[in-house]
């Protein structure tokens, strides 16, 4: 059977949500072969092989740390010279997009971003994306060399699939450019505890209508009730009231989680780009022409700073 | 000596029309006003204010197009480019993002520079990938994603704001950058600017002048290919109620009924 390379996301060994995803992708296609890199490589192992990886590459080095994406790229093109994968996966991080694409121009092959599935074709793996604002449905494959594709986080089960997960050593050449971008500091973001928004089951957004930064603990308290990743609009992102790294929409982040709930938020074209393809989809808004409304399975029409601390208390009088 | 500064930008479909695609599975460009990427003003802008703090510096502005993607390159140069370059021809129609890389790539080494900035990701093909491959294809180091940019005696220094972390980098030019949208607001351009930018050269080239094969670009040439395109049925009409004090539970109901609590 054809072996899949896997780009491992994982941050000192932890391995992230949908490099367990890109696995049970990976299974369709072929047998996993896991690349691991960086400080805590080996220790992916265990949970890589849980969920179908036949083996795992590893390396270690301080210009993975040190430098920006090259190292990667350098051993990760190792990995594929060392396997001859029928295809390669990785991750849909804004990392993960970037060793990726310079991964297939030196290996000559076809590029696919974004997909939110995979399966077997003729040709080789079909891949199915969101366009234009999630308003169109796409089905592509790559056309010359290996297909080299980046999957968006939720597309697919996490599954077990018990195999040997045998680690090796992957044996890594830098190449001169690798040492071209200097990471001189690194500084990480305080965690809020709460889940990554990219990843997170449940996201609940705040929008104009949460009228400041001291308002968004009403939409936190939400989002924690339910376990959930908190996301902003551009609009309260440019006012200043909540970070930029929690922007849902065309110039921040795509989500695409089972459940979205957005609050004062009207729903222009750009937001609604980043959560268009969310499963279940609510709003709150005192706005009844609200655009967001064409998108609901539940819309409540009223005022948030009502509606959203008695969703709060209502959940967590359910959770007892 | 002068810092040569080249700007990749993008018309693209206005995202408030109707986008759609063609019958031959190609962005459908007839039907919907076509614009400077928004996420390319900010490229712009940086150029604007990096040459602002350089002795001496000349901003290139250039695009791979068909004839309305002028339109783009105008608009640059009213916000304060020197000069521009497009890159047209018949068969470039389809190319992939490895076809436009090619075409950027051959077309910025034939400009000549030091430093390449481009903006984030395109607003209408939004792949996020194209600064990394033009610094492969061009040999020079990435700094991308950032949020603030400097340069200073040949280096290039820069903020990438990331999920998990914030890094300072640091590179030699030349090099190529991208910027977000956190960069800086785009300046409007003043009427001043707009007559001025009348004047401007704009410079045509086609794949003959970079030395470029049809058969490496367009359709034909992509390393990709859509198979199919379909518009996303639209959503049943959802339940929606009008909050008269009940509305929290309500919603607390409907989310139960979905298992979500």
């Amino acid at each position: 059977m054809a072996e899949v390379l896997v780009y491992v996301d994982h941050v000192d060994g932890a391995v992230r949500k949908p490099t367990l995803e890109l696995l049970t992708l990976a299974r369709r296609i072929g047998e996993p072969v896991a690349v691991a890199l960086g400080a805590g490589a080996e220790a992916t192992a265990a949970v890589l092989a849980e969920h179908g990886a036949v083996k795992v590459l590893t390396a270690d080095a301080p210009e993975f740390a040190d430098y920006l994406v090259v190292p990667k790229v350098d051993a990760l093109q190792a990995a594929y010279e060392a396997v001859s994968p029928a295809a390669v996966l990785v991750p849909s991080s804004a990392e993960g997009k970037e060793i990726a694409a310079r991964l297939a121009v030196r290996i000559g092959s076809g590029i696919i971003t974004d997909a939110v599935d995979l399966e077997v074709g003729d040709e080789g793996p079909v891949a199915t994306q969101a366009a234009f604002a999630a308003s169109f449905t796409t089905k592509s494959r790559v056309s010359k060399g290996t297909p080299v594709i980046t999957v968006k986080p939720n597309s697919a089960p996490v599954e077990a699939a018990p195999a040997a997960g045998a680690v090796e050593a992957l044996a890594v050449t830098f190449g001169a450019l690798a040492t071209g971008t200097k990471v001189v500091s690194r500084t990480p973001r305080e965690s809020t505890g709460r889940p990554e928004l990219t990843e997170a089951a449940i996201v609940v957004s705040g929008g104009r209508g949460v009228n400041g930064a001291e308002n968004f603990h009403i939409i936190e308290a939400l989002a924690d009730s339910l376990g959930a990743a908190v996301g902003a609009s551009r609009a309260a992102v440019d006012a200043g009231w909540y970070p930029h790294s929690n922007q849902v929409g065309q110039t921040g982040k795509s989500v695409s989680p089972q459940l979205y709930i957005a609050s004062g938020i009207s729903g222009a074209i750009q937001h609604r780009a980043g959560m268009q393809t969310s499963k279940t989809i609510v709003a709150i808004n005192k706005d009844a022409e609200a655009p967001i409304f064409d998108l609901v399975d539940y819309g409540v029409v009223g005022d948030l700073f009502a509606v959203v601390p008695q969703l709060t208390e209502e959940i967590q009088a359910r959770k007892g | 000596m002068s810092l040569r500064i080249v700007v990749c930008v993008k018309y693209v479909p206005d995202a408030t029309g109707d986008r759609h695609f063609a019958d031959d599975l190609t962005v459908d460009r007839d039907d919907v006003d076509g614009l400077l990427s928004e996420l390319d003003e900010y490229a712009v802008e940086q150029a604007l204010q990096i040459a602002e703090d350089a002795d001496d510096a000349e901003i290139t502005v250039l695009t791979v197009g068909p004839e309305d993607a002028k339109d783009a390159l105008r608009k640059a140069l009213s916000m304060g480019a020197d000069k521009a370059i497009h890159v047209e021809d018949d068969d470039l129609h389809g190319s992939d993002v490895m076809g436009t890389s090619l075409v950027l790539a051959k077309a910025i080494e034939k400009a000549g520079y030091d430093l390449v900035i481009t903006g984030m990701a395109s607003t209408d093909g939004t792949m996020g990938v194209l600064p990394a491959i033009l610094a492969e294809r061009l040999g020079v180091p990435q700094v991308t994603l950032l949020s603030e940019v400097k340069i200073e005696d040949g280096t290039v220094t820069g903020r990438r704001d990331g999920d998990s972390a914030s890094e300072q980098l640091e590179a030699s030019l030349p090099a190529l950058v991208s910027v977000t949208d956190q960069s800086g607001e785009a300046r409007y351009p003043s009427f001043k600017g707009i007559m001025a930018a009348k004047k401007k050269p704009v410079e045509s080239w086609d794949l003959e002048e970079l030395e470029i094969e049809s058969d490496e670009v367009g359709l034909e040439g992509s390393w990709t290919a859509v198979d199919s395109a379909a518009q996303r049925p639209a959503r049943t009409a959802g339940t929606i109620v009008k909050d008269e004090g009940e509305g929290g539970k309500q919603l607390a109901e409907f989310l139960a009924g979905q298992k979500f609590i």
